[in-house]
């Protein structure tokens, strides 16, 4: 069979979990609900088909499972936020339909995406612009003490989430360069390269740190941070680099933590969720103490779909289920064993996302995909483990299953590049 | 470069297991703690949205009832305010639950009720409790309070035929309905006088010469006495080496024991209880309840459990009668360390009036599903037979002299018998502080109904004077 062809079977499953799902929450809530709420669903199926069309012409060889995967995810997402309020749902599915069109963009536009290479510092400083963006006056948005909203206008979004890419991309680029460099010269029998080269990527450490004080959000930068330093040590092969990286990271983070209140009060929320103080503090952990009884409440099995308890009247018992909590309204409602078999599905993403790097044959290609798998996986890592008290809860979305516009299409691009990279490479291998 | 790809992926795979070893943890390894914490309300915030079932008097007077709100959430209210304000208890989101609306809150809310509720959702309908019916009877409640006016104390009665409590009063007393506000809520609870606190079933007071009616039970049934048996009632006579005074320093010389129960006389008394010692003692106060929480339907922490309370160690705990620091004849005339609820001595009245078998107290009769059927029916049980029924016929004889001609007088009812006792515990003999008791059961022949009366710490107050017109109010109310 084809890939093509095991990609349209693979498309599925996803198809029945969206017709189940949304049937499931109609007949339950059919009365709360209107008919048009079901086109919302059928908008979802067709996007599905239009992805793969676009894929099988433009990219007859790319892997044929990422595309699948990421479809399970996302009707996951759409379920679970349909049946927490039908007006969110119709505007992820208006979100998925922007993040298609950013999805067919970057495969058309980028026919050879390494012509990225050659516009690596306008894309590095074009994201850290985007980066800084929350903390300009009059278009910055403060949320939970984090800066990272910008609204003009009626349209908001998380210019944190574009960054992301950007950073990516530049450092996938200038490591390929530099990787020689960096361990070629070795100093009292370690590696120690010199102060040019080591240079930029202090540099991301830096920057990795100014997002801890400016943009206030110790989530994205460890997820930024992580997924350069997967880049370092695949592009090097010495394990010095990120330890040393992670040292330096540890030590900043802990000396923020102990100086910026608001990075502060996150931690000792985490560490001490029930404490009457902090519960009853605004912006303290209450949000973190909810998300594990709504857990606990969940039990092995769930307490079935559609059961959570999300509001009483008007007032809100798990703040942001459809965004930050929406794992911990996952594991409410099918349990343990819905929560782990969701970390499956990302656990099958990110591995075919490895395999393309694995499988990719140049350098910047292999980097650029395991620094956009890394960051994705750092991403469920960073809001996953925050709900469930792993580290310290900060405000990043689950990739394809929370709500929020920024975050899909950002996604979609990366799954994009993922299968460019992909496609070039299997077709090359076949050769 | 494949290496380290593959390395940074076994290393996210480590992070991920984190992930799954966490979300196990909350789920399953912690999750009964979790629930039992005391911030998480999710329990009590789900059961804003379910219509919670109504709680009514037998002559379906509504007690508690849930009122719909904008939100679509329901809220409680007590249309009689405080008539059974600990009896009823309370149902908020803020302070939580308390009485019967704690104790049937899985009655109430639907949750226990199984598959017809299960059938309910599947048809879309709103999740609907179960109301609840209790024997409770409002007037002679409303008699109760008016009869305390104010005075702290409590008064409760049943039918000693099926235990059904009909009268559960503790003064001071509160309206539920505030509790809606946090505020309030702690107000109420750090109030002078206790309101929150119910009486009948957690108020443990020393219980006096009321408790005379155990030993008189104990020493008859026992075959070591008969009423008729006469003892040295001399004032003075010396128990556990020191000697015992009667009220008012009064010799009775030789006298039979019907006579010493209608002048409750102590000296005799608490020889008897000598007589019949620690460990027979101890078997009957068990067949009467005494030794555990007294057994009612509601909450355990509403509960205390009457008996012989030493300090050991700085804590005080209840002992067996058997115990070292138990004074067996002062403890046969309700004093020593004794401490007793007024729900228990009701009890006490109420195996005697039921020639001897103790019935089980119960407030609830039954719940009733949305569609009008019986969901739950509270059977009369036997809670244990005290004495045999001749006993019980001469402990009646006995305790009706006590209102005919001895210390009760003040309860007797014009055309009915009256059988009952009185009791004066000192609390403070400087200062003259009393807690006056009476226990009586009514009509004598017939019992159909079994009181206990306590006031806290009157200056100088009797049981014959205060306690005892006080149980004659609400029993003739009772069997009007």
């Amino acid at each position: 069979m084809s890939a093509r062809n095991r990609e349209l079977l693979g498309l599925a499953p996803a198809s029945l979990l969206i017709v189940a799902g949304f049937g499931a929450v109609f007949l339950q809530e059919g009365a709360r609900l209107g008919n048009l709420s079901l086109t919302y669903g059928a908008i979802f199926l067709g996007l599905c088909l239009a992805a793969h069309i676009i894929v099988r012409i433009r990219l007859p060889d790319a892997d044929p499972y990422l595309l699948p995967i990421v479809a399970v995810l996302a009707s996951i997402g759409l379920v679970v936020i349909y049946r927490l309020n039908a007006t969110l749902a119709r505007d992820q599915a208006q979100w998925f339909v922007v993040g298609l069109i950013a999805f067919a963009a970057t495969i058309v536009l980028l026919r050879d995406y390494r012509v990225l290479e050659r516009y690596r510092y306008l894309i590095a400083a074009g994201s850290l612009l985007l980066l800084l963006l929350p903390r300009v006056p009059g278009i910055g948005q403060q949320a939970n003490g984090a800066y990272l909203g910008v609204s003009i206008g009626s349209l908001s979004f998380q210019p944190a989430e574009f960054a992301k890419i950007g950073i990516i991309i530049f450092l996938a680029s200038y490591l390929r360069d530099t990787r020689a460099l960096l361990v070629s010269r070795k100093r009292f029998g370690i590696t120690l390269p010199r102060l040019k080269h080591i240079g930029p990527l202090l540099l991301v450490w830096g920057l990795a740190m100014l997002m801890l004080v400016f943009i206030r959000d110790l989530g994205s930068s460890l997820m930024f941070f992580g997924g350069f330093l997967a880049m370092l040590y695949v592009a090097t092969d010495r394990l010095i680099f990120p330890v040393v990286g992670f040292g330096l990271f540890s030590a900043g983070a802990w000396f923020f933590a102990t100086t910026v209140a608001h990075v502060g009060d996150r931690v000792s929320a985490w560490q001490d969720p029930f404490d009457p103080k902090l519960y009853e503090q605004i912006g303290g952990s209450y949000q973190i103490a909810q998300s594990l009884f709504a857990q606990a409440d969940g039990g092995l099995w769930g307490q079935g779909f559609g059961e959570a308890l999300i509001s009483v009247g008007d007032s809100p018992i798990l703040p942001a289920a459809q965004t930050d909590l929406i794992y911990a309204v996952i594991v409410n409602e099918l349990g343990l064993i819905g929560g782990i078999a969701l970390l499956l599905v990302y656990v099958l993403m990110i591995e075919r996302g490895f395999r393309i790097a694995v499988v990719a044959r140049d350098s910047f290609s292999k980097l650029l995909a395991t620094g956009l798998t890394t960051v994705v996986a750092l991403q469920v890592f960073v809001i996953v483990g925050g709900v469930t008290k792993v580290i310290p809860l900060t405000g990043v979305t689950l990739p394809f299953v929370s709500y929020g516009g920024s975050s899909i299409v950002t996604n979609f691009v990366i799954v994009a590049l993922l299968l460019l990279i992909s496609d070039r490479a299997r077709r090359e291998a076949r050769r | 470069m494949n290496k380290p790809i593959i390395r940074v992926f076994a290393v996210l795979l480590l992070l991920f297991g984190l992930l799954a070893y966490f979300t196990t943890r909350w789920t399953v390894l912690d999750r009964a703690d979790l629930q039992a914490n005391p911030q998480n309300k999710r329990e009590l915030l789900a059961e804003q949205k379910i219509e919670r079932g109504s709680i009514s008097a037998e002559n379906g007077t509504l007690l508690a009832r849930s009122l719909r709100r904008g939100d679509g959430t329901y809220a409680r209210r007590y249309p009689e305010n405080g008539l059974f304000a600990q009896t009823v208890g309370y149902s908020f989101l803020n302070p939580g639950t308390a009485g019967l609306e704690r104790f049937y809150n899985g009655q109430l809310t639907g949750r226990t009720a199984g598959l017809d509720q299960t059938l309910r959702k599947l048809q879309g309908k709103r999740q609907q409790g179960n109301d609840l019916r209790t024997a409770l009877d409002p007037q002679s409640q409303q008699i109760a309070l008016d009869q305390l006016a104010g005075r702290p104390g409590a008064v409760v009665a049943l039918d000693p035929r099926n235990g059904r409590v009909k009268v559960m009063a503790s003064v001071p007393s509160y309206d539920p309905n505030v509790l809606r506000s946090a505020r309030q809520t702690a107000v109420l609870n750090s109030a002078p006088g206790a309101p929150l606190l119910n009486r009948t079933t957690a108020g443990l007071y020393p219980p006096g010469s009321i408790f005379k009616v155990v030993t008189a039970a104990a020493a008859i049934d026992s075959g070591l006495f008969e009423p008729t048996s006469t003892v040295n009632g001399s004032n003075g006579v010396e128990i556990s080496g020191v000697p015992l005074n009667n009220a008012g320093r009064k010799d009775f010389g030789q006298i039979d024991l019907t006579t010493a129960l209608t002048q409750s006389v102590n000296t005799v008394w608490a020889q008897v209880g000598e007589r019949v010692g620690k460990r027979r003692m101890s078997r009957y106060m068990k067949r009467f309840g005494f030794g555990r929480p007294v057994p009612v339907d509601l909450p355990g922490d509403e509960r205390l459990a009457s008996g012989e309370y030493c300090s050991t160690d700085g804590r005080r705990k209840i002992v067996d009668l058997t115990d070292s620091c138990v004074d067996i004849g002062r403890t046969a005339i309700g004093q020593d360390k004794l401490l007793t609820t007024p729900l228990q001595m009701a009890m006490v009245a109420s195996a005697v009036a039921n020639r001897g078998v103790l019935m089980r107290p119960g407030i609830a009769t039954r719940t009733v599903d949305p569609d009008g059927r019986t969901a739950y029916e509270n059977t009369p049980q036997q809670f244990s037979r005290v004495m045999s029924p001749a006993t019980a016929d001469k402990l009646t004889a006995m305790m009706t002299k006590v209102v005919q001609e001895g210390t009760g007088t003040g309860a007797a009812l014009s055309g009915i018998d009256v059988a009952g006792k009185t009791g004066t515990a000192e609390l403070d003999v400087i200062n003259n502080i009393t807690q006056p008791w009476f226990i009586a059961f009514a009509p004598a022949d017939d019992p159909q109904i079994a009181i206990a009366v306590t006031i806290e710490r009157t200056v100088g107050g009797f049981g014959g004077t205060d306690a005892a017109p006080i149980a004659k109010a609400v029993m003739e109310s009772l069997l009007r």
